[in-house]
């Protein structure tokens, strides 16, 4: 299918976006790999006036492993977090997320800032993003501001982005947590059915400090605070499987075509022990 | 319309587009190079693969406006020189094909993963096709053809290393 | 077959690949003509629906539309409703179905009107300006509901929602369970399933209005028989209506169809007197192209205590859909003939009910009723062996039917070549069933890991959808042969034109091999015609894996005709009687003096200058054969799928999957694996991904390839393959079909090892697709229910 009609402009820089969308309003839509709004537009479930392309600002597109933070550009590609090799090494998180994200054709086209900003709950990253306590740099005519990834993601495809308010940048704090990003799905292109990110510090081989953020188990990504406080303290697989069981508080998990809700949850509490597993392995 | 210069297959395009035209549709209906199929509407097929920039994508998720001042490779441009790539000779001698619908964009979502990873495993050769899907082989030739692909090209280019 | 074989068995690379594998490939999305118009459907949102207003205005005036009509507009159009060929029962119900509905839409789907423009992102665009009022009708898509009193009718001109119910009946059946130790009673379901062949259907019709003629480029599997039923629905000539398949990806039984879009373009080519084009989206098609299976099936095994089988009984609810396509109601009873398998017993009786939903018509999928027939048998196969206490293995040695010819079969076929317990045999010797089983019980004592299963279906089938005189007798509305025509051209070629029409399957191939030998010219020289029937006139298509088995013969014998005529030929040059004459690899020398001699490219150039030919001879070298075999072909085999499951998710992971099978003499075998990969393939699928899945008010949830789980490599394994070679005897060929083998006889091998590995917790149903949380709900209900 071919998208609805729209009008197109290329933005010479942030600025330039910003004022774009602006004057566009609520029918305009930013694009940058255009891999959560181009589906959508195909088969005419989002018809946007007017599309603002920013997908040319290369100078968007990085990934800085700084001594007390990474940065990200928005324009990084899921593929240019799973490859780099120092990301691997700051945040390994956040590389074994991207390379489960779709499938190849997808992680060379979507972008961070484009899954961040879609905010679906069923998305990898955000649940990633959570877990590393990463925060949102946004750009509005009224300037930058930074937003925390627990603020940042307020419904089901809905941010903390104000109308005009560009996502810019990714910061995620280097803390040294051990992290890994496990997913249950039928088929390896297909959307998580459960996800869970675990970063996990430890003193000795006991956990100190757990952080599990949750994909696709609410109307937003989730941290999981009961299991990560049951998770402080644990020593071994019995331990962290009687913490994991904590995920059954969640009143929130879906029900729908790929799974019922307690399925759901079952397959959370199973993630979160291989996500802890894989993790400090 | 859209102003936008693309270079297909080492070949420069300037032309107009109408924005809403997808990538895929530009290849095929204004470069007129017919290679490149879509067979679904939600980019899971992965039949109308192309390369841009050396990077396999799914035309069908592209608009032809993103590719403005890229270069694309479709399964017209793997041949040089009438050669074959080892990808396409790979598939020919291994039966990687029936209908040959998917083969284009699967051809070219290996070649693309070859790059990458020039001596992959059957399970790396598995999942890095993840995204293209096809109804006739059951993929097993495809597997094959690639990892037989892979080792031709690793033979080639030992061979030019060692010339060079 | 004949002597000098080179090419026949042997490794030939494909032809067809030079062009699919540079971009070169002809499907009907790229043909593009002047002045070319393109279709778009507006379609019902809803499963039932009286439609009580189209307002068109504003999608006329949109920029770039042509023209847009309602039913009711093109009602003058047709000269009959959409075609159904196969009307089982003489009580048979047959609504009338048009490509556009006027009154009420009856499924997801149902075409309301049309819209034709410039370009198809107009066309597009316009559609979705047309203003349809509809009042949402209660709706229906489950075949038990559809029975049940007080449904909601599909079609309220019918007295209720049944379209008929087909029976057969061999030996005494009451007799056969009254003296049974042990009966054993299994209820199986069919899920639906969407056929996805990569390409989306898509069809070209050019007009040439001075001369009344019609070209339609089609994604069909049956251009010939698309012309004779184009014909009869809108009225035109037979001899004004020209149907070309071109590269064509993929059918699977859903291009083997007579489609409203096909019947549209042709109409309003004809009205508008432009070409006219339509291309289906893949989630249009997800509603607008044939789905396949879904039934309810009642199964009943009557038994010895030592698990011989006396009797069976088999009772099926077959959801047909809101229409009947081609051969929708007969669907279901290509497999009424095989729910005992490969197994014998004294007696057989089976039912079969057709019923309308608000769903997509069904129609063939691969294997088409055979797929599940064989789910049927095999499942029950297993469920008998628990029942008796034997292993699976040793329930079917007890129950096969004998090696030989023409062997009975309780279902009222005779096999015409068996030998399955030899085939078995081979698929033991492969798979280390000692071994397997033993690492099982290992497992099992240590209590920890993934569950193992190992599972069996030793399946036999049945292809050719022919001879004639056997669908006569079923009411089918076709016949069973296949024709070709070989010539050989003056410069020494060879031409075959065969009614076959291949969409992926590499009949140019294998028919190049099987004239090569026979006319003993090199594989390159001979060139195969197919799929347009301005070239080949004759022409019964491809389904129900019967190319090779009848037009694939035909093409043989042809050749054979065409080697006789150049005997005679050359006898005359040479001066010889053609009794005198060997012919081996092309030339006809003289018994006991080889120098005398005429290839047969130099007989061709002497036939076309025609300056000395036989008395009685016409010029050319070339010869036809419509070829109608006097049996079906029934190729066997055993399929083994070992699985693992993580009881934690529900998770089933295919680790080894065996397929032994025999299709009789093997003219390509890189070919005929192929088929076996891709046909395994797409069992497996429906064993654990695919299902077509409804909401009751007749939404089709499962809407696009998103959530219709078409599994990629990535899901998939590597498949390991054999065979055994049981040349059939109902063709000179020898051969059987192998095109829907894999489809099957997979899903029952991958269900039955599922079920052996969940067998300890006393698990013996997990429905298909067996999901994850089908799995881990099974898992969960058991161990609840011990604890």
């Amino acid at each position: 299918m071919i998208p609805a009609p729209f009008e197109y402009e290329r933005a010479a820089d942030v600025a330039a976006a910003v004022t774009l969308l602006q004057q566009g309003g609520v029918e305009a839509r930013l694009l940058a790999g255009g891999h959560s709004l181009l589906p959508l537009m195909r088969l005419r479930l989002a018809r946007p006036r007017l599309l603002v392309d920013i997908g040319g600002l290369d100078d968007l597109r990085y990934v800085r492993v700084e001594d007390e933070r990474v940065s990200i550009g928005a324009l990084a590609t899921h593929h240019d977090l799973a490859s780099s090799a120092q990301l691997r090494a700051a945040c390994a998180l956040l590389a074994r997320t991207a390379e489960q994200i779709g499938d190849p054709q997808v992680r060379h086209r979507g972008t961070i800032g484009g899954s961040v900003a879609h905010a679906d709950p069923a998305s990898d990253l955000p649940a990633a993003l959570l877990a590393l306590d990463a925060e949102m740099i946004v750009q509005g005519t009224e300037g930058t501001r930074s937003i925390a990834a627990a603020d940042f993601f307020v419904g089901p495809l809905m941010s903390a982005l104000r109308d005009g308010e560009i996502l810019t940048e990714v910061r995620v704090p280097r803390t040294g947590a051990a992290g890994a990003y496990v997913k249950f799905q039928r088929r390896a292109q297909d959307w998580a059915i459960v996800g869970v990110a675990a970063a996990i510090e430890r003193d000795g081989s006991a956990i100190t400090h757990a952080r599990i953020g949750l994909c696709n188990m609410g109307p937003t990504p989730l941290r999981a605070p009961g299991v990560e406080t049951a998770l402080v303290g644990a020593d071994g697989p019995g331990a962290v499987a009687t913490a994991a069981t904590r995920v059954a508080e969640l009143k929130t998990p879906p029900a729908d075509q790929n799974a019922s809700a307690d399925y759901r949850r079952h397959l959370a509490e199973v993630m979160i022990r291989r996500a802890v597993a894989a993790a400090v392995a | 319309m859209a102003r936008i210069s693309v270079t297909v297959n080492g070949v420069a395009h300037d032309t107009d587009v109408d924005p809403r035209t997808l990538l895929v549709h530009f290849i095929r209906e204004q470069v007129g190079l017919t290679g490149t199929n879509v067979g679904c509407d939600t980019s899971s097929c992965g039949a109308c693969t192309v390369l841009m920039d050396g990077q396999s994508v799914k035309a069908c998720t592209v608009l032809a406006v993103q590719a403005d001042g890229h270069e694309v490779t479709t399964v017209e441009g793997l041949a040089k020189n009438g050669e074959w790539h080892p990808v396409q000779q790979a598939f020919h001698e291994h039966h990687g094909l029936q209908c040959g619908f998917c083969t284009p964009g699967m051809m070219m979502a290996a070649v693309g993963f070859l790059e990458e990873n020039p001596a992959p495993s059957e399970a790396e050769v598995r999942l890095a096709l993840e995204g293209n899907l096809c109804r006739c082989t059951g993929y097993h030739n495809i597997v094959v053809s690639v990892l037989a692909a892979a080792e031709t090209m690793r033979a080639a280019g030992g061979r030019a290393r060692a010339g060079g | 077959m004949a002597t000098g074989e080179r090419y026949v068995g042997g490794g030939v690379l494909r032809k067809e690949d030079l062009t699919l594998l540079t971009g070169q490939g002809r499907f009907v999305e790229s043909i593009t003509l002047p002045g070319l118009l393109h279709l778009a459907v507006v379609r019902s949102p809803y499963g039932a629906a009286r439609i009580r207003g189209i307002e068109l205005e504003a999608a006329r005036a949109a920029a770039g539309v042509v023209a847009a009509f309602t039913g009711a507009d093109l009602a003058e159009e047709w000269a009959a409703p959409l075609p159904m060929a196969w009307p089982v029962t003489e009580d048979i119900r047959i609504p009338e179905h048009w490509p556009v509905t006027q009154d009420v839409a009856r499924y997801q789907g149902d075409a309301v009107a049309v819209v034709v423009a410039r370009t198809r992102s107009a066309a597009l665009d316009a559609a979705e300006l047309v203003e349809v009022e509809y009042e949402e009708l209660p709706a229906v898509t489950d075949v038990e509901a559809a029975l049940a009193d007080g449904a909601p009718k599909v079609h309220a001109s019918l007295e209720d929602n049944s379209c008929y119910t087909w029976t057969l009946a061999n030996g005494d059946v009451e007799a056969a369970f009254a003296k049974a130790d042990v009966v054993v009673t299994q209820r199986y379901t069919q899920p639906r399933l969407i056929p996805n062949a990569m390409e989306p259907r898509a069809v070209v019709v050019q007009p040439l209005p001075a001369a009344g003629d019609f070209t339609m480029w089609s994604t069909t599997q049956i251009p010939h028989i698309a012309k004779v039923l184009f014909a009869l629905t809108l009225g035109i000539p037979e001899s004004k209506l020209r149907v070309i398949a071109p590269d064509v990806g993929g059918g699977f039984g859903s291009k083997l169809n007579i489609y409203a879009e096909e019947a549209l373009c042709l109409a309003l080519a004809r009205r508008l007197g432009r070409p006219v084009k339509w291309v289906a989206g893949r989630s249009e098609g997800y509603v607008a192209t044939t789905h396949g299976r879904d039934q309810i099936q009642h199964v009943e095994l009557a038994a010895t205590s030592d698990g011989k089988i006396l009797g069976y009984r088999f009772k099926l609810l077959a959801n047909m859909g809101a229409y009947l396509q081609l051969i929708t109601p007969g669907t279901p009873l290509l497999g009424g003939f095989l729910f005992c398998g490969s197994y014998g017993g004294e007696a057989y009786h089976f039912e079969c009910t057709g019923v309308f939903t608000n769903t997509t018509p069904t129609d063939a999928y691969r294997g088409a009723g055979r797929p599940e027939a064989t789910y049927a048998i095999e499942r029950a196969m297993d469920a008998l062996a628990r029942e008796v206490g034997v292993d699976p293995v040793e329930i079917r040695r007890r129950n096969f039917l004998p090696k030989g010819e023409m062997v009975p079969s309780p279902g009222g076929l005779a096999f015409d070549t068996t030998d399955f317990e030899m085939n078995l045999d081979r698929a033991l010797e492969r798979l280390d069933y000692e071994g397997l089983r033993a690492e099982q019980r290992a497992r099992r004592e240590r209590g920890d890991g993934k569950l193992l299963g190992v599972g069996f279906s030793t399946y036999v089938e049945m292809c050719g959808i022919a001879p004639s005189q056997a669908l006569g007798s079923l009411n089918y509305g076709a016949g069973g042969w296949d024709a070709a025509m070989v010539r050989m051209l003056p410069t020494g070629k060879a031409e075959v034109v065969t009614g076959s029409s291949p969409h992926g399957q590499g009949h140019v191939t294998s028919w190049s091999q099987i004239a090569a030998d026979a006319l003993g010219v090199a594989f390159e020289d001979v060139t195969v015609l197919h799929g347009d029937t301005h070239v080949a006139p004759l022409g019964m298509n491809t389904y129900g894996s019967r190319s090779l088995a009848v037009g694939g013969v035909a093409v043989s014998l042809a050749c054979g005709r065409v080697v006789d005529k150049a005997k005679t030929l050359a006898g005359h040059l040479l001066e010889v009687s053609p009794d005198d004459l060997e012919f081996e690899r092309g030339t006809f020398s003289v018994k006991g003096v080889p120098d005398r001699k005429k290839t047969i490219q130099e007989l061709a150039f002497a036939a076309w200058t025609a300056h000395s030919l036989p008395e009685g001879a016409e010029p050319g070298l070339e010869a036809s054969c419509v070829y109608d075999p006097p049996n079906f072909t029934f190729p066997f085999g055993t399929h083994v799928c070992v699985v693992e499951i993580d009881p934690e998710t529900g998770a089933v992971e295919i680790v080894r999957y065996l397929a032994v099978d025999d299709c009789g003499n093997v003219i390509n075998p890189q070919i005929v694996d192929g088929q076996v990969h891709g046909g395994v393939a797409q069992g497996i699928a429906a064993a654990l991904w695919e299902e077509a899945v409804y909401a009751p008010d007749g939404t089709l949830e499962t809407s696009s390839m998103l959530n219709y789980l078409v599994p990629s490599a990535a899901e998939l394994p590597s498949f390991e393959l054999d065979r055994t070679v049981t040349p059939s005897n109902t063709n000179p060929l020898g051969v059987k079909g192998i095109g829907e083998a894999g489809t099957i006889a997979a899903a029952p091998a991958v269900i039955n090892a599922v079920i052996d590995a969940l067998s300890p917790l006393g698990i013996t149903d997990i429905p298909m697709p067996a999901t994850p949380e089908r799995v881990w709900r099974a898992i969960r209900d058991a161990e609840g229910g011990a604890a």
